[in-house]
Formats: structure tokens, C-alpha cells, sequence
């Protein structure tokens, strides 16, 4: 042991930059290596002020009428999950963007990259549930596209949507408006998107089945918007959960955020399968959730005009914007410290939506 | 949530933290041992609401950190032939090795998969006969059982292409290792709850005797902690050394006599390299040579791969609870979790990730500027 005792104090541990030249799954997972591709390829080549703001879809005004345009293509893995599939999802997720800037959804285009040896009735299931889920969101789905590769070359079936909504003209919500004072409100129970698609994928099963929360968001923001127009930002926490789009709050409107751990929702069943799996609820994915960051004197009618809301129901406030030097987002715990919540670093459930 | 709630129940927190300050009177360093309780002390701040004179250091317990970095590339090589089907944990996918990490020998090609039991990927190797499957078995007591039982079934259903690439530690020869070293500060250790529950704790009692340093076996949610820490300070402050657990709920003294059954079957103990520490004796696990045939050191020849550490970050320092993350010129500046230096910034479990996802808000914990406890160190020596 004399020889060992020596060599304690002397060695160190180290290892040096992982590879940067390729791109990994975590480059995907919507949390910080994502946010490095934006700012590293995808910005510098298309920089303009609309893509700069990077909200989660661009505004524009054309001959007067200021519309919302935004794009998402869908990879989820299994292509069916409790709670929907990737075609409900692919209708869901374009119009959650838009509704996020305050837009009434009008049209979809839908793109569908098939691998060769898709059974026909698997693609039929996909497409009859895409066309209720847009006649459900009221949104028609105007113009398309269909590829195929070769068997190998892609994973049974990916959908790309892009969807136009109509912006009220007085509206304005972006992810740089939140100010030091306004309120973060939650719309419902976290992490059920991510916790539900992981459960199948993986084949754990739990006693009541989590189910996914995937749903069409933007009549609950017309409800909101109907009680106050003093919202300064709307997000959908998808990829990443709560904690990296609040992170990305806390980045472009240059704030703090201080949440409060015992008023963020979530269920039992969600719960109890991360504490098994090791993952934190506040880094699993949402479809069917919300956050508003609210000015003070609105935050309760707003909270109100959501808890009338089907989809809002389990609606909460969560937390308080405040001045910081740092970007950064902290949770006061039950025992009354607080810790940093940082944006997801790696990647944690990839192909999620 | 049963077994869970009553133990992140603010009010008995609190009943515990007034206790640990009625009974402290000097200062003590106290180090937790696995990195889940390192965790579990950050994320609810525990450290915060100790006393000041109690001070918690971290201890090497992290598997993935402790791993040393010729293992990370032995299992690199691998994930890079073609007829190799590499499956992992997912922690060890993002631990860079001299080179490169797992994640971007998967992107560029190789077949690296993650799965949560070993288990799963005998079923891999049952379902793939034409590829080889390589467990990467790292870990310390508490995943050696699974580990184990995975290569005695292997040989049971006479499964030819599944083999594992081991890097197990133990636990108390570490303990002992960092009681040896001339720079120890630590006053009693909190024993890692799940490594216990495997092996029980009979085994620290050579270690308390050794050293007249209290162990008590703690669990991980904030109550275990802090009612580990009290049982530590009544010990300390009473003058006693004694194992002792509070993580009842799980930890029996012999530990799980079956499962330790089922290790010993399969694996015999050696001396072990741990990353960042250096070669500690009889302080790992290697596969028994009637097991041979699963080893995938041997049976891919990959035992000559030795790998110098070179030194950069400080991350030694860290895992023997000399050094706080947050002494390290390069934290969270150069070394973050998305482009770490070091395995404990990488690891779920490691210290560094602990200290930069929950306390980057300005609001250090001060740092405890503790007299040196040289007297309790001068009385301690090694009688085995």
C-alpha cells in the first residue's frame, strides 16, 4: 500500500475533446448541442432578423397580413404509441409551433419519406389519423409531397409538415419579451410525451399506462389570449422538456428564472418511472403542454381562462422571471435551497417526436 | 410515491439538521462515497444546510469515472469492427477515451447499443448468432451480480458469441487506499447504500478497526443522507468508530448472500486500475479463467492496449475528495458536460456534472475553511 498512498496524490485524470467532426444523435435531442449546430452552421448561412429571433416560427408580414410559417419533420420511434402516432404527432406539432406565436392555424403541407417494404396499411393508419387530427385542429392540408428509399435507407416512415397561421395584428410573442417580474405558467403535467414513447419502445410496462399528451394546443392559446393579451412568450417544451425551453427563455430575452420544484405538475406514473429509469421530468418531452410567461397583473385571469381550458385543466404558476446577470434557471426545492436547471447536455431519448 | 416521499420529507429534514447541530461541537470532514448520494447532496443542497463545521467531501463512487480510459479504448476498438455488436450503459457512451468517444464510433458506423441490464444483451447475442456481442461491464459491487449472472447463462445455454469486457471495483479497498494517503482529511464515510445492499457491511469492519474512522451505510434520497451524517457525528463526537447503517430499508449486515454467490462463481479479485487514482490492489474483479471464453480482453487479445493517463484536469483530487470541482481553473469554462475534460463531468454520477448542473447560479456554497484535522489524521495507521 506505500507504493499505492504515493502515487494518490500524484496522478490525475484526464481525457481529452471528444471528436467534433460528426454529428451525433445528441445533435438532435433540442437541448445544448443543437442550439451549437444553430449557431454554428444553420445561422451563420441563412442569418436574417426573422431567423435570428428563433422562435418557434418565423412572423412575416406579406401585403398586410402578418403570417406565421413554420416547419418540423417527424421521426418518432415506434411509429404508434399510446396516445397517437407519428401522423396525429406530425399534425400536433406544426400546429403547436404556430400556435406558440399567437397564430390561428390555416394550412399544412405534409411531405412523407417512406423506406421501401412499408405495409400499405400501416401507411393508410398514418395518413387516416393525419386527416383527423388536422379536421380536429381545423386546419386543411393542402399541398404534399411523397419519396421512397431504398430498404435501409431510412427507418419505415418519416413526415415533414409545414403549416401558415394568421397573427392578430396587436399580437406580439417571442421568446426575447419575457421581463424581470412576469410569471411562468405550466398548462399541465409534465413528461408523459417522452415517458409514454419510452415505455413502448422499451417494453416496461406500468400499472396504469402513461399514455402521450399529444394534442393540437392552439384553441387553449385563443382562450388565453381572449383573457389577456399581456403574454410575452409562448412555448411548447417538446425536445428537451421544460428545463431547456426555459433555458432558451432565459437566453434570448436575457432574464433569470426561478421555479418553484412543489407546483410543477406531475403525475404519479411519470414520476415513478424516472425515479426507475433515472431520468428527470424536467428534461422529458411534452406534445401537448405549454408555457406562458405572463405579466404579473395577468397572470391570474390568464391561469383562469386555462384551467377552464380541457387541455389546461392541470394548469399551474411555476415560477417568477428575474434580473440576473446569467441566462440561467434555478428551482427553489422543497427544503428551501435552490439549484441550477441547466438545458439537456447530451441526448436523452433520441427520435422522441 | 411510497419510499420516496417520507424521505425527501422537508419536516423531518429539518428535525434531522437541528439534531446533527445540537450534537456537533468540533469540526469533521465527512466523505459519501457514491456518486448518487454526491448527487443527491447537490441537488437538494444539503451541503447548504449542514453546519459549518461539518464539511462533505466526494468520494471515488462514480463507475463511470473510476473507469480507467485503456477500458474506455479497448471497448472503442471493439465498437469499431464490423462484426462487433458493442452494448453499453448509456453513461459510458459520452466518456471520451484517448481518441474519441462511443457516441462518435456509433455515428460513424459502429454498432454500439444501450441497454439497462446486461440481460438484454445476452438476448442481443441470442438474436444476432452471426455477430459478436461485447457487454462493457463496469461498475462496482452493485452491478456485478447482474454482470455475473449474464456470463454464467451465456455458459449455461452454451451462447459462443457474448462476451464482457470487465472493469469492476470495489469498494473497500478504496476506502483503504484513501485512508492510506498522506493527505486524507476524511473524519467518516458514508458507505454507499447499493454497493451494501450486495455485499452488506461486515466487510468495513477491518476498515473501522484499521483506522478508528466511523462507516455508516447511508442511502440516497436527502433524510438518508442527513440521518447518516447525524449517526456519523454522534459516532465522531462521542469518540467512537463503529459500521453502522441507516439504510435499513434495503442493507442487512451479510449482504445478499446469492447474489455475492453468484459473483464469486464468475469472477475472482485482482489489483485494478482505477482512472485518475492509479492501480489500487485487490481492488477490482476479473472473470475466472473456467469463464475464459467470455472474456472479451482475452478473446480479442485486447489485453496488451495499455494506455497512459496524461495529466491534465484535476479530477484525481476530486474522486479522493482532496480537491472541490470548483477548485479547477477549468470548470465549467474549458470543461462542461457537452465537451468534458474529465469522467466525472461526463457521468450522471459524477462529481463535477453535480457541482455544474445545480450550482452554476452565483450563489456558491461558501467554501468551508476548515482547520486541518492533522491530530485526528497522526493517530491513524495501518495495522493489516
Amino acid at each position: 500500500m506505500t507504493d499505492n498512498s504515493n502515487s494518490l496524490a500524484q496522478l490525475t485524470c484526464p481525457a481529452p475533446h471528444p471528436a467534433k467532426d460528426t454529428i451525433v444523435l445528441g445533435h438532435g435531442s433540442g437541448g445544448r448541442l443543437s442550439a451549437e449546430l444553430m449557431r454554428s452552421i444553420f445561422l451563420p448561412a441563412f442569418a436574417n432578423p426573422v431567423l435570428s429571433r428563433l422562435d418557434d416560427q418565423a412572423t412575416i408580414l406579406v401585403k398586410g397580413a402578418r403570417l406565421a410559417f413554420t416547419t418540423d419533420s417527424f421521426v418518432v420511434k415506434p411509429l404508434f404509441f399510446p396516445g397517437g402516432n407519428i401522423g396525429s404527432l406530425a399534425v400536433h406539432g406544426t400546429v403547436n409551433d404556430l400556435a406558440m406565436g399567437g397564430a390561428k392555424p390555416l394550412f399544412l403541407s405534409v411531405a412523407f419519406i417512406i423506406e421501401e417494404g412499408l405495409s400499405m396499411e400501416v401507411l393508410r393508419r398514418v395518413v387516416h389519423s393525419l386527416r383527423d387530427a388536422a379536421r380536429d385542429a381545423g386546419v386543411e392540408i393542402v399541398t404534399g409531397d411523397t419519396k421512397v428509399v431504398e430498404k435501409g435507407s431510412g427507418d419505415e416512415l418519416f413526415i415533414n409538415t409545414s403549416g401558415i397561421g394568421l397573427v392578430p395584428d396587436d399580437l406580439e410573442l417571442s421568446a426575447n419579451r419575457a421581463r424581470p417580474g412576469d410569471k411562468i405558467l405550466l398548462s399541465g403535467s409534465i413528461g408523459e410525451h417522452g415517458i409514454a414513447i419510452l415505455a413502448q419502445r422499451e417494453g416496461l410496462e406500468f400499472e396504469c399506462p402513461i399514455v402521450s399528451d399529444s394534442a393540437a394546443l392552439h384553441t387553449l392559446v385563443a382562450a388565453m389570449l381572449d383573457a389577456s393579451h399581456e403574454i410575452r412568450v409562448l412555448r411548447d417544451p417538446t425536445r428537451g422538456g421544460v428545463s431547456s425551453t426555459l433555458n432558451e427563455i432565459a437566453e434570448q430575452s436575457r432574464v433569470g428564472i426561478r421555479l418553484e420544484e412543489s407546483a410543477i405538475p406531475i403525475r404519479e406514473e411519470v414520476r415513478g418511472a424516472c425515479e426507475m429509469l433515472g431520468l428527470d421530468p424536467l428534461y422529458v418531452a411534452n406534445e401537448g403542454k405549454l408555457i406562458a410567461v405572463v405579466a404579473p397583473q395577468a397572470a391570474d385571469a390568464v391561469l383562469r381562462a386555462m384551467r377552464e381550458h380541457p387541455l389546461g385543466r392541470g394548469a399551474q404558476i411555476v415560477g417568477t422571471v428575474v434580473e440576473s446577470d446569467a441566462p440561467i434557471v434555478t428551482i427553489r426545492t422543497a427544503l428551501g435551497t435552490s439549484r441550477c436547471v441547466d438545458m439537456l447536455a447530451g441526448d436523452q431519448l433520441p427520435r422522441i417526436c | 410515491m411510497k419510499f420516496i416521499d417520507e424521505y425527501r420529507n422537508a419536516d423531518i429534514a429539518r428535525a434531522l439538521l437541528a439534531e446533527i447541530a445540537r450534537t456537533v461541537r468540533k469540526p469533521w470532514v465527512l466523505m459519501e462515497i457514491c456518486g448518487g448520494q454526491t448527487h443527491t447532496i447537490m441537488r437538494y443542497g444539503l451541503d447548504e444546510l449542514l453546519p459549518p463545521n461539518i464539511e462533505l467531501v466526494h468520494g471515488p463512487g462514480c463507475p463511470v469515472c473510476v473507469t480507467p480510459l485503456e477500458t474506455i479504448d479497448k471497448a472503442l476498438e471493439l465498437a469499431a469492427r464490423p462484426e462487433v455488436i458493442l452494448v453499453s450503459y448509456g453513461d459510458m457512451l459520452r466518456v471520451p477515451g484517448s481518441a474519441t468517444d462511443l457516441l462518435t464510433v456509433k455515428a460513424r458506423g459502429g454498432d454500439v447499443r444501450v441497454v439497462y441490464s446486461p440481460t438484454e444483451a445476452l438476448k442481443i447475442a441470442r438474436q444476432n448468432p452471426e455477430r459478436k456481442v461485447v457487454f462493457l461491464a463496469v461498475g462496482f459491487e452493485t452491478t456485478a451480480p447482474a454482470n455475473a449472472m449474464a456470463v454464467w447463462q451465456a455458459k449455461q445455454e452454451n451462447i459462443g458469441n457474448f462476451s464482457v469486457l470487465v472493469s469492476h471495483v470495489l469498494v473497500p479497498p478504496a476506502i483503504r487506499a484513501l485512508m492510506t494517503s498522506p493527505e486524507c482529511r476524511v473524519n467518516g464515510f458514508i458507505a454507499p447504500g447499493h454497493v451494501c445492499t450486495v455485499m452488506g457491511y461486515s466487510e468495513y469492519e477491518s476498515l473501522v478497526r484499521d483506522f478508528r474512522v466511523p462507516i455508516v451505510v447511508g442511502g440516497f434520497e436527502p433524510v438518508d443522507i442527513l440521518e447518516a451524517v447525524l449517526m456519523l457525528v454522534r459516532q465522531l463526537e462521542g469518540g467512537e468508530a463503529r459500521a453502522d447503517n441507516q439504510y435499513v430499508r434495503s442493507v442487512n449486515y451479510r449482504g445478499n448472500l446469492a447474489a455475492q454467490k453468484t459473483i464469486q462463481e464468475v469472477f475472482e479479485i485482482a489489483d485494478q486500475k482505477w482512472r485518475g487514482i492509479g492501480v489500487i490492489p485487490a481492488s477490482g474483479l476479473r472473470v475466472r479463467d473456467e469463464y475464459g471464453d467470455y472474456d472479451a480482453s482475452r478473446i480479442f487479445g485486447l489485453a496488451s492496449i495499455s494506455v497512459d493517463e496524461p495529466a491534465e484536469c484535476i479530477s484525481a483530487q476530486v474522486l479522493q475528495g482532496l480537491k472541490k470541482p470548483t477548485d479547477c481553473p477549468v470548470f465549467g469554462m474549458r470543461c462542461t458536460p457537452q465537451n468534458p475534460l474529465g469522467a466525472p463531468m461526463v457521468s450522471s454520477e459524477g462529481a463535477c456534472a453535480a457541482y455544474y448542473n445545480y450550482r452554476r447560479h452565483g450563489k456558491q456554497s461558501p467554501e468551508k475553511q476548515l482547520p486541518v484535522v492533522s491530530s485526528q489524521l497522526s493517530v491513524k495507521s495501518e495495522k493489516s
